[in-house]
């Protein structure tokens, strides 16, 4: 039995998580047993879910309704943005992003997922993996999410038939595995019932491994960003000359030898500021401000980076586009590129081709993106920036193309080949 | 290039927890607001919400001073030990504080007074209004997704258009960490920095940093009566009615609002910890137990903030 607690201490770790799944594999339903088996869901919003479910003539609390938040979503019984999530455990608090299954599913999975540690995916028990799943999971490792979990959902209309899991898990373990993804889990369950959400389930002995909540708590969270080069993006310069911003990878000491990037100007790091507090080591993920010798003038765009394993500088470069945006984006479009804190203006030079994410397939293909399209691009920039493969750093290997027209964001970009 | 392992014996050590994670991320957003666009400004109320917003910008800029204005919207109806508060820090940071008032639209007739005497869904023209006339484009709220459904589908940086409003429909996808705040000519950006912030978190954070909370807060002596469950305090926006009996409780406040429909509950804590210990053992959420205006429909929040409120 899990031990749940909301007075949770002030030094519990932070794990961050996405949802997928198809529409009608109940991830709300899934979501909602999660929220509510943790005691994550008070009794206004209980009560709520209740009066709603009986004016809907249901016979029970619909769970699902717990996470359908928008007015249209009640309307339509359907799911429409990603929506976000907290609950806490002992050890642990838990950000989840609910992203919803049906049309644009790339755009807002990537959305979700591209913060996340562990990338939820669910699949009807009587269904197995289907081209939605392969989605799903091109998705996950697309974006090198750590940890992927599928929940198998509606055991209970297989009958907990331990042969009907094992042929899934085995299928997934395959794709997921041709795919590169680092760590995969299957969990059989029933959200409807609570089988293996939160306690275990009594119907699935044949089942000895964690519950859903068991291993979000237990799943190692250690990304080890700190063993990565140091990467510090100059988000603002302070009056002192200081410069701030989020260290995106690896350590910055005092006294540590730098580069500057773009620019490639070498300096010393002479001081480390903490929002406010003098220290001598900052670790990726710290807010912080440095000071530097020898760098001369340095502004937001710039980035800090470890002297001995540096970043690529160009002025071109090959991405993996996940087109976000309605319009179209054809060869040839100015485009803005937004790389960290640094913003350049660009031309999409070529399309390469398209990724069939159910088949990982890379077709040919220079016709212009439309949403949800993925694609191999060339951008020429005006101005090269200094950027690092995404399979190496998340970080500083991921990009925004912006409409310089309007603003509109148009696609993620991921530098370097997918999958590579 | 493959970069090796060559995690230092420090790494250890510098363990972040998930207060660190939240501060960083708040941190991050604020600076990249005060990069990126021209005119913020921090909407501060004096609640908790808005003192751990004020904290956490403040410290984003150290040793330097808040590189912008905060702006508060007044709806007349405000606790005394609210606008004390509010007053003092403004006169420790050495902030500049804009003031909106309701009353000013009541008193020339821009705005009427609803017949439930409730003014929180007056603050909306007065926001915009201010919004306008300083050219703010961007306005930093101590929102979180916690709080209510329609927020939690909301983005960290938020469009509005020209008339303040937001569409949940049509919001621009929000990627890494990567924020784009580009925005129509006369629209605006809300800034949502405490957007993975739960109820617990702010408060743990309080207790951590020790910020100064107004008084209201915490367990006091209050003369209060009971409208629709709630305790809410006498004042001449109308209250008590002719049926409702006043009465001094032990009360405090868990959010700070128009005193209209802000209720009190009956509570003995005194310290942030007392007050973390009855939170963590509540089982009705923030807005549930306190505010009003939130009980009145089940998408009352979601259309408020599509006309432009917080």
């Amino acid at each position: 039995m899990t031990t749940l607690s909301l007075d949770t201490t002030r030094d519990g770790e932070l794990l961050r998580l996405a949802t997928a799944g198809s529409v009608d594999d109940g991830k709300s339903t899934l979501v909602g047993r999660l929220l509510y088996d943790s005691k994550s869901v008070l009794a206004d919003q209980l009560e709520a879910v209740e009066s709603a479910s009986r004016a809907r003539g249901y016979g029970q609390a619909d769970l699902a309704l717990l996470t359908d938040g928008l007015r249209a979503e009640r309307e339509q019984g359907i799911t429409i943005d990603v929506a976000y999530r907290y609950f806490a455990t002992g050890n642990r608090r838990f950000i989840l992003a609910d992203t919803p299954g049906h049309v644009q599913y790339t755009r807002n999975m990537v959305t979700g997922a591209s913060t996340a540690h562990l990338a939820v995916i669910l699949v009807d028990a009587r269904h197995g993996v289907v081209t939605q799943t392969r989605r799903h999971t091109a998705v996950a490792a697309l974006l090198r999410t750590p940890h992927v979990v599928l929940a198998v959902n509606k055991m209970d209309l297989v009958g907990f038939a331990e042969d009907r899991f094992a042929e899934i898990d085995d299928e997934f373990r395959r794709l997921a595995g041709s795919l590169g993804v680092p760590d995969v889990r299957s969990i059989p369950l029933s959200a409807l019932r609570g089988d293996n959400v939160v306690d275990p389930s009594t119907e699935m002995p044949w089942y000895t491994g964690p519950t859903f909540l068991q291993h979000l708590e237990r799943v190692d969270l250690d990304e080890d960003l700190t063993a990565l080069p140091a990467r510090l993006p100059v988000q603002y310069v302070l009056p002192d000359g200081s410069l701030a911003g989020q260290l995106v990878a690896g350590q910055l000491r005092l006294g540590q030898q730098v580069l500057v990037t773009p620019a490639g100007r070498p300096a010393v790091v002479t001081a480390i500021g903490r929002l406010g507090t003098p220290i001598e080591n900052a670790r990726a993920g710290m807010s912080i401000s440095v000071k530097l010798d020898g760098a001369g003038e340095v502004g937001r765009g710039d980035m800090i980076v470890a002297a001995d394993r540096i970043p690529t500088t160009s002025r071109q470069v090959t991405a993996t586009l996940c087109h976000v945006a309605e319009r179209r984006l054809g060869e040839g479009t100015r485009v803005l590129v937004q790389h960290q804190t640094r913003v350049v203006e660009a031309t999409v030079a070529s399309i390469v081709d398209r990724l069939d994410l159910a088949t990982l397939e890379h077709t040919p293909n220079s016709d212009p993106l439309v949403v949800n399209d993925i694609a191999t691009v060339v951008l020429d920039l005006d101005e090269p920036i200094a950027a690092d493969p995404y399979r190496l750093i998340r970080g500083t290997g991921s990009l925004l193309l912006i409409d310089p027209a309007d603003g509109a964001t148009l696609s993620a970009g991921l530098v370097g080949p997918a999958f590579r | 290039m493959a970069f090796t392992s060559t995690a230092s014996e420090t790494s250890s050590d510098l363990r972040m927890s998930y207060l660190d994670v939240l501060e960083a991320e708040a941190v991050h957003i604020i600076r990249e607001v005060a990069g990126t666009l021209e005119r913020p400004v921090l909407l501060f109320s004096g609640g908790k919400d808005s003192a751990v917003m004020l904290h956490l910008a403040r410290k984003a800029f150290l040793p330097g001073q808040l590189p912008f204005p905060v702006l508060h919207v007044d709806t007349g109806h405000n606790f005394p030990e609210v606008i004390e508060y509010r007053d003092k820090v403004v006169a420790e940071h050495q902030l500049t504080l804009r003031v909106a008032h309701v009353q000013d639209y009541i008193d020339d007739g821009r705005l009427t007074e609803r017949p439930d005497g409730s003014r929180n869904p007056l603050q909306t023209v007065p926001l915009l209004d201010a919004i306008t006339q300083h050219r703010f484009d961007a306005v930093f709220g101590g929102g979180r997704r916690d709080e209510e459904k329609a927020r939690a589908k909301e983005r960290v940086f938020s469009l509005r258009d020209e008339f303040g409003q937001w569409d949940p429909r049509q919001q621009r996808p929000e990627l890494w960490n990567l924020y784009n705040g580009r925005h129509d000519p006369g629209g605006h950006v809300r800034v949502f920095p405490l957007s993975n912030w739960t109820e617990l978190d702010v408060w743990h954070y309080i207790a951590r940093e020790e910020i100064p909370l107004p008084a209201i807060y915490f367990s006091h002596q209050r003369q209060v009566f009971l409208r629709n469950g709630m305790w809410l305090a006498p004042g001449e926006w109308g209250g008590p009615r002719r049926d409702e009996q006043v009465q001094e409780r032990t009360v405090r406040y868990r959010t700070v609002g128009d005193m209209s429909c802000t209720g009190a509950l009956e509570s003995g804590a005194a310290t942030i910890d007392e007050v973390i210990a009855e939170i963590s053992l509540s089982r009705i959420t923030e807005r549930g137990s306190s505010r009003a205006d939130d009980r009145m429909s089940d998408t009352a929040m979601e259309d408020r903030k599509r006309e432009g409120y917080f």
